[in-house]
């Protein structure tokens, strides 16, 4: 555990990781609110046309190009899912399903296409499907860090409206508040936090750097300020935990130990939180019954 | 059978078999749901790889993803049971959970061996061709098309013998329940369906291109018609057809054919959101103009504007 402050390497690892789960556990908690807890997912598997394209812009494999190039294809993603919402009768899964594999399904041909053309420096591309935590050095994490900020900051200044749109948009709306462009908004530095996450857990598992996190915080408290601050406390153990197991041993991946922390955290919430956990509110129940009984039968 | 005809054959195949199921999946709303199976098809592959003792068949593939498809929707549905977390969340929990359980398994125990993730991933339909099947020592031909047809067949007769039983139980659950219909046990067949199809598919399109063929082609064919045979006949066409011009397409870019065929999936998917009869967005902006005009004409002539 001590190598982790130590070792160049093992540091950057943790750092980014439990840089991602701090701003995912954040966000996702919005995300888990709003009913779009898989909306992660689907602007994950939307980014990685953008990457492809982005190194056949600029011919390189530098960090921020390919992540701006991420950021726009997912953001693009997340404007095709609101569009098919609103001029279609297709329901959420189906507006996620269906831009979730078109972009991706576009992306593995961009992919297949680059690989097949013998273009030098090509190869590692394909580390962004599951992540390459190991690749992170110090000036991805600075970049992780300024993103990070960026999104936390702007969830701090508009705390009060984002609260709003989450519990009921429609009163929100009332007010006078521009309920679309917030929604958007939020997604929009979803996708931020799906960028951090691309090279730390890849595209196929960052739907849970988003949800459980969130989920776990929500079972210990009513209140969505304590409940975005658990959700980040739990993204950042999960991140760091996740990386310094995965640094133990050799070919243990980091992106899944990140994921099985995280889901670990969940269940643990969801059966033992103390105010919303299963077992006891099953316990309050059956207190509550022996009272009643005593006081039917005394 | 030339190569080609035994590739496009395969991948017409994976659209036919995913067909049946894709109607249904998208009118139930559980798009979610075959995206998490889908993903989850990788532990159960694993789980088959290891049971077998490492042995490369299809059968205790197929079964070992059925098992671990029925895990992710019971789990999915025990936890949204609880009540603490809503469905799309619980589906989230899940399925990321048994995908790093894969990873894991794979990177840690069969790092060498050919269980390639990327192929899981993503497929490789050209390489069926040189992939026979055979049986006792006679060679009957490529095992993709055995293996794909006989889901497709298996596919259609489920919805063909339960047609009235699924459309009753997909528009009206209760009224399903009250006239005998078991919904819960239609669901878990669908579901159990839905994984074989995808393992079956993993091969030729892999695990995350199958959810392209069990969405949007159902999607789109949601958005041309309101009748529930006729979404069939257009999602089985819309499938079709994106198999024949996406793999045109991939043998002219050299780029990878189920990428391809995905891509073209969701173009056409664009194509019915603007043009589609019902609702289109190109079709409601031309008929509200010709509305206007049409509203306008008799204030013209009697020279009202």
């Amino acid at each position: 555990m001590i190598d982790v402050l130590t070792d160049y390497t093992l540091r950057n690892v943790t750092l980014g990781a439990a840089l991602l789960g701090v701003v995912g556990g954040v966000l996702g908690s919005f995300a888990v609110l709003r009913r779009q807890s898989l909306i992660g997912d689907a602007l994950a598997h939307a980014a990685l046309p953008g990457i492809v394209l982005a190194f056949l812009a600029t011919g390189a494999k530098a960090a921020l190009p390919l992540l701006l190039g991420a950021g726009v294809a997912g953001w693009l993603g997340s404007l095709a899912v609101i569009a098919i919402l609103r001029v279609t009768r297709l329901k959420e899964d189906a507006a996620l399903g269906v831009v979730l594999s078109g972009f991706f399904g576009f992306g593995i041909a961009l992919l297949t296409f680059v690989q097949h053309s013998g273009r030098p420096n090509q190869a590692g591309l394909d580390a962004f499907l599951f992540g390459q935590a190991a690749t992170i050095v110090a000036s991805d994490v600075t970049t992780f860090a300024v993103l990070g900020g960026l999104a936390l900051g702007i969830v701090a200044l508009l705390y009060k409206e984002f609260k709003l749109l989450s519990f009921d948009s429609d009163f929100a709306a009332s007010l006078g508040l521009p309920t679309g462009v917030l929604g958007a908004l939020l997604t929009s530095l979803t996708v931020l936090a799906v960028m951090i996450g691309l090279q730390t857990v890849g595209v196929v598992l960052m739907a849970a750097m988003l949800v459980a996190p969130a989920a776990a915080a929500r079972q210990w408290t009513d209140s969505l300020s304590k409940m975005l601050l658990l959700a980040g406390a739990f993204g950042g153990a999960s991140g760091f935990f996740g990386a310094a197991i995965s640094a133990t041993r050799d070919g243990l991946p980091t992106g899944p130990l990140v994921i099985l922390v995280a889901t670990g955290i969940a269940l643990a919430s969801l059966l033992f939180a103390p105010l919303r956990g299963v077992v006891p509110s099953l316990r309050r129940e059956k207190r509550a019954r022996a009272r009643v009984r005593s006081e039917v039968t005394s | 059978m030339s190569v080609d005809a035994i590739i496009l054959g395969t991948a017409i195949l994976v659209a036919l078999a995913t067909a049946p199921l894709g109607v249904f999946l998208v009118l139930r709303r559980l798009g979610l749901m075959a995206d998490a199976i889908s993903h989850a098809v990788l532990p159960g592959i694993v789980l088959a790889f290891w049971l077998t003792g490492g042995s490369y068949s299809t059968l205790p593939n197929l079964l070992g993803a059925a098992f671990v498809g029925l895990l992710t929707v019971t789990l999915v549905e025990l936890l949204a049971k609880t009540g603490r977390v809503r469905g799309d969340t619980a589906i989230g929990l899940v399925f990321p959970a048994l995908f790093s359980f894969g990873v894991l398994a794979v990177s840690l125990y069969y790092q060498n061996v050919h269980l390639d993730l990327d192929a899981v991933l993503y497929g490789e339909i050209a390489y069926t061709p040189f992939n026979d099947f055979i049986v006792g020592d006679r060679n009957v031909g490529p095992a993709s098309l055995w293996i794909l047809g006989a889901l497709a067949l298996v596919n259609f007769a489920f919805v063909g013998l339960l047609y009235k039983e699924l459309k009753v139980s997909t528009f009206d659950a209760s009224l399903a329940a009250s006239l005998g219909f078991a919904p819960a046990l239609l669901h878990y067949l669908l579901m159990a369906l839905v994984s074989m199809t995808t393992v079956g598919a993993f091969e030729a399109v892999g695990a995350i291109l199958v959810i392209a063929f069990l969405i949007v082609p159902a999607a789109t064919a949601y958005l041309l018609t309101r009748r529930l045979s006729r979404m069939l006949l257009l999602t089985v066409l819309v499938g079709a057809v994106a198999c024949v011009v996406g793999y045109a397409a991939a043998i002219f870019v050299d780029a990878s054919i189920s990428g391809a065929i995905a891509t073209v999936l969701g173009l056409q998917f664009a194509l019915a959101a603007l043009l589609s009869p019902h609702g289109g967005v190109l079709t409601t902006l031309v008929r509200r103009r010709a509305g206007w005009q049409a509203k306008s004409r008799p204030e013209k002539r009697a020279g009202l504007h």
